[in-house]
């Protein structure tokens, strides 16, 4: 394994008026290593990877890119220089092919600057051949899936012949096999020589593929561990500055009263034959592969999609919710996992955001009571403990966590009986995350049925008393107590 | 000071939000008033007859129609969409009244049929946009045509005089009420209760919602498409009640009446601070930047500037006003591209 350092970060600082973004942090990447970053929102990882990238400079401090000192004034002199950024927010123009993404701006051109296609195409081929995907060159960016989006990224990078790769959060969309596939890549890139700078918030992932970890905090170095000399537990205490004891709140001991059961439901495409009951007092997950149908039973049991047969029992009466508004008025809600398209209004304030599913319950002869709205929002912002300066911020300006909590103050301000929460804590820190898990056990012992959709195995082992796993569109199997374990519901999952 | 980093990535001071938000929220409403004010005080010295009662009166006549209108399309544009047919629906509606009186129907029944045919082209345009989900660009734009259509039909193509209205009738369009003209306190009126409803009442919060996200309004329990239906009935309405005033006014069933309204109100509302993605936008601002257009205007013809000159000047101001704006939106934020 070479030894040379690849990237060495020294004193770097940065300020933004009325902050500091980093304070004298440090790093280095060796050449064929694949080095984590972690560090929650508002550590400074984004903004170090900005700096290094080329986005802006720094205030202080050095960057030895290859041996040499640089300074980039545009991302351009970066990519150029030989630093390849894969996104978190894939980058791709959807409305031109594959080929025409990896080499934009850099076509070769003929008589009367024409693109020479054939060419372009080709040089394509070659490229993606060391991904072993069959991703034809000519085909629109935007037809692919979010993984061979990903891919074509990575192999943009490499066409730039890219000595340093930093990848932003690159599973946070992907499959657990097509994760799997990534990592492949990221291990040959590895034995080309290349650096890997690997932020992620997922421990399980650094500690499979990594080998090293810088920690940041508020803006600071902390320290960097061998991922084999080191624990999650560590990590996750150094990125919080805490000792954490228990990472998910403790379960619950007896479940009560069937609140709702579902029997035989099925959606032709989507589902079949699904009959569950959920419990007050206990959290019921659903595991499963992308693809398996969750999210479409979740739908169609709130009323917001059609079912084809099967029946819904909700306090052991019969029931079939006209349409969405229906179920919301029956205390039946769906927490939607895109919450930025889906579930949020981004430009408008969090007192509208958090009103926005009672606005006829708090109004009156039609109109509405600011008192009663102010009151509502204050009273949630407080109780989640979402960190905002004034209720009259627009909701856009708050971190994912803190959005995330709150979407779930929206749907607890209707004094919900069941709530479907789909990936409850995609894209959030650790801290966030523990503290909307000890939230969504709150719920549940309060008497709210919680029934979490999740595809990270580690919060439905540890959040759920009892798990269901579907695959293809039908229940596969259900796992209680000390038979939720990572394998069994991985097999269950996978169609055995 | 903790760094907070939204979920676009962009950090975001603590402090600066305070400040930012405070200033967008009666910002672009202060500008123009400020603007609207400036300019007046430059005019009355270039033009002495600019702050004379008569002049006043008449400019405010002048806008009235406009500005119920304006009304109307703040709300359209605050859902996402727009509503190019209202002009089409004044003319339809002025003449629609003015033809069933001319057949003998007494005026104010002719008025209230109307003003029902006119609101149930709207429920036509609502049920397309709202219920089958097709783009209100288009939509409204062959309602456009369909009403324009409608008036040369009912008009065969000329001018219909209205000699002998009731008293009463004319009253709307050419009556005082302790010097103030009628046809302005209509407007007034309706731009008082438009903007407190606004602001808040919760059928017109739901369009925000819907303007902001539709996904997520669906999501959130909104009815959308009742919502939807409900605009384009309500422009729909009002473009009617400006036809109705319009033919008291001048006793004439034109057929070309309201034509080029659509893009004059259009821009006063999006002048007013109304951004055409929807989620944003006052009444009150629609009416300032309505008042705007029109001292401007009044200024070209007191100056003896060609008529020409209003079309280059009012686009000019629009793209100026929308320009100013988006750069100073950019500044604010301290954005840092991933």
């Amino acid at each position: 394994m070479q030894c040379e350092d690849v990237l060495i970060v020294e004193g770097i600082s940065k300020s933004f008026p009325g902050t500091q973004a980093l304070t004298k942090v440090k790093m280095e990447v060796k050449a064929g290593e694949i080095h984590a970053l972690v560090g929650e929102n508002g550590a400074g990882k984004s903004t170090l990877m900005n700096i290094i990238s080329g986005v802006f400079p720094p205030d202080e401090g050095r960057i030895v890119f290859l041996g040499k000192q640089v300074r980039f004034s545009n991302p351009n002199e970066a990519q150029m220089a030989g630093i390849g950024f894969v996104h978190q927010e894939l980058s791709l123009c959807p409305h031109i092919s594959v080929a025409e993404n990896i080499y934009m701006g850099r076509y070769e051109k003929g008589f009367l600057g024409i693109i020479k296609r054939k060419k372009l195409y080709s040089d394509t081929t070659e490229l993606l051949k060391v991904f072993n995907n069959n991703i034809r060159p000519e085909i629109l960016a935007g037809e692919l899936n979010l993984a061979d989006q990903q891919i074509v990224e990575i192999a943009k990078s490499l066409s730039l012949k890219c000595k340093l790769l930093i990848l932003d959060e690159p599973t946070s969309s992907l499959s657990d096999s097509e994760t799997e596939i990534l990592f492949n890549i990221i291990r040959k890139l590895k034995e080309d020589g290349i650096g890997i700078l690997y932020i992620s918030h997922r421990m399980a992932e650094i500690f499979e593929l990594c080998d090293k970890v810088t920690i940041f905090r508020d803006g600071y170095y902390i320290n960097t561990f061998n991922v084999k000399d080191t624990t999650p537990q560590q990590v996750v205490e150094s990125m919080v500055g805490r000792e954490l004891h228990n990472l998910y709140p403790p379960k619950s001991e007896t479940p009560q009263e069937t609140i709702m059961s579902v029997n035989a439901l099925t959606k032709h495409g989507s589902f079949r034959d699904i009959s569950f009951s959920l419990k007050r007092g206990e959290i019921l997950g659903f595991s499963g592969l992308i693809g398996s149908g969750r999210t479409e039973l979740a739908r169609a049991i709130c009323g917001i999609d059609r079912y084809d047969s099967g029946e819904i029992f909700f306090n052991h009466n019969k029931i079939a919710f006209k349409d969405y508004p229906d179920a919301i008025r029956h205390g039946v809600c769906y927490l939607t996992e895109d919450r930025k398209q889906q579930g949020l209004f981004l430009n408008l304030s969090i007192s509208n955001n958090i009103n926005a599913s009672i606005i006829d319950r708090i109004s009156r002869y039609l109109m509405l009571s600011p008192k009663k709205e102010s009151e509502n929002a204050n009273e949630y912002v407080r109780k989640l403990n979402i960190k905002i300066a004034d209720i009259a911020q627009h909701v856009n300006s708050l971190s994912g966590g803190n959005q995330q909590k709150v979407m779930i103050a929206k749907w607890l301000s209707i004094n919900p009986n069941v709530i479907f929460m789909d990936e409850p804590t995609r894209g959030i820190d650790v801290g966030a995350k523990s503290e909307i898990h000890a939230m969504l056990r709150e719920m549940s012992n309060a008497g709210i049925g919680v029934v979490i959709i999740s595809s990270e195995l580690p919060e439905i082992i540890g959040m759920c008393d009892r798990v269901i796993v579907m695959h293809e569109g039908s229940i596969k199997g259900e796992v209680t107590g000390e038979e939720i374990t990572e394998k069994s519901i991985i097999l269950l999952a996978s169609g055995q | 000071m903790k760094l907070q980093v939204n979920a676009n990535d962009q950090i975001v001071t603590e402090s600066a939000f305070v400040k930012i938000f405070n200033r967008i929220k009666g910002f672009r409403e202060a500008t123009i008033l400020l603007t609207i004010i400036v300019f007046s005080a430059i005019i009355s010295f270039l033009a002495p007859n600019f702050l004379t009662i008569n002049n006043l009166r008449t400019t405010a006549i002048g806008m009235s129609g406009d500005g119920i209108i304006a009304i109307g399309m703040t709300v359209a544009i605050v859902l996402g969409g727009f509503d190019l047919s209202v002009g089409s629906i004044l003319g339809a509606s002025s003449v629609i009244a003015g033809g069933l009186y001319l057949s003998g129907i007494n005026i104010w029944l002719g008025c209230l049929i109307s003003i029902t045919i006119c609101v149930l082209l709207g429920l036509f345009d609502g049920l397309l946009i709202g219920k089958v989900g097709i783009n209100p660009f288009i939509i409204t734009l062959g309602m456009m045509q369909m009403a324009r259509g409608i008036a040369y039909v009912v008009t065969t193509g000329s001018p219909q005089s209205l000699s002998s209205v009731p008293i009463a009738f004319a009253f709307l369009g050419k009556g005082f009420i302790l010097g103030i003209p009628f046809i302005v306190l209509v407007f007034i009126l309706l731009a008082v209760a438009g903007d407190l409803l606004m602001r808040k009442s919760a059928p017109f919060r739901k369009v925000f919602y819907i303007g902001s996200n539709e996904k997520a309004a669906a999501l959130s329990g909104v009815n959308v498409s009742k919502t939807k239906i409900g605009v384009f009935m309500l422009t729909a309405l009002l473009s009617s009640i400006a036809g109705i005033l319009t033919l008291s006014r001048f006793s004439v069933a034109t057929p070309t009446a309201g034509q080029g309204t659509e893009m004059r109100v259009i821009s006063a509302a999006v002048i007013g601070g109304a951004s055409l993605s929807g989620g944003q936008g006052t009444i009150f601002g629609a009416v300032l930047g309505t008042i705007l257009l029109n001292v401007i205007n009044n200024a070209l013809v007191l100056l003896k500037v060609s008529v020409y000159w209003q079309n280059l000047i009012s686009g000019l101001i629009l793209i100026l006003a929308v320009t100013i704006d988006y750069l100073s939106q950019r500044k604010k934020k301290v954005a840092i591209s991933k």
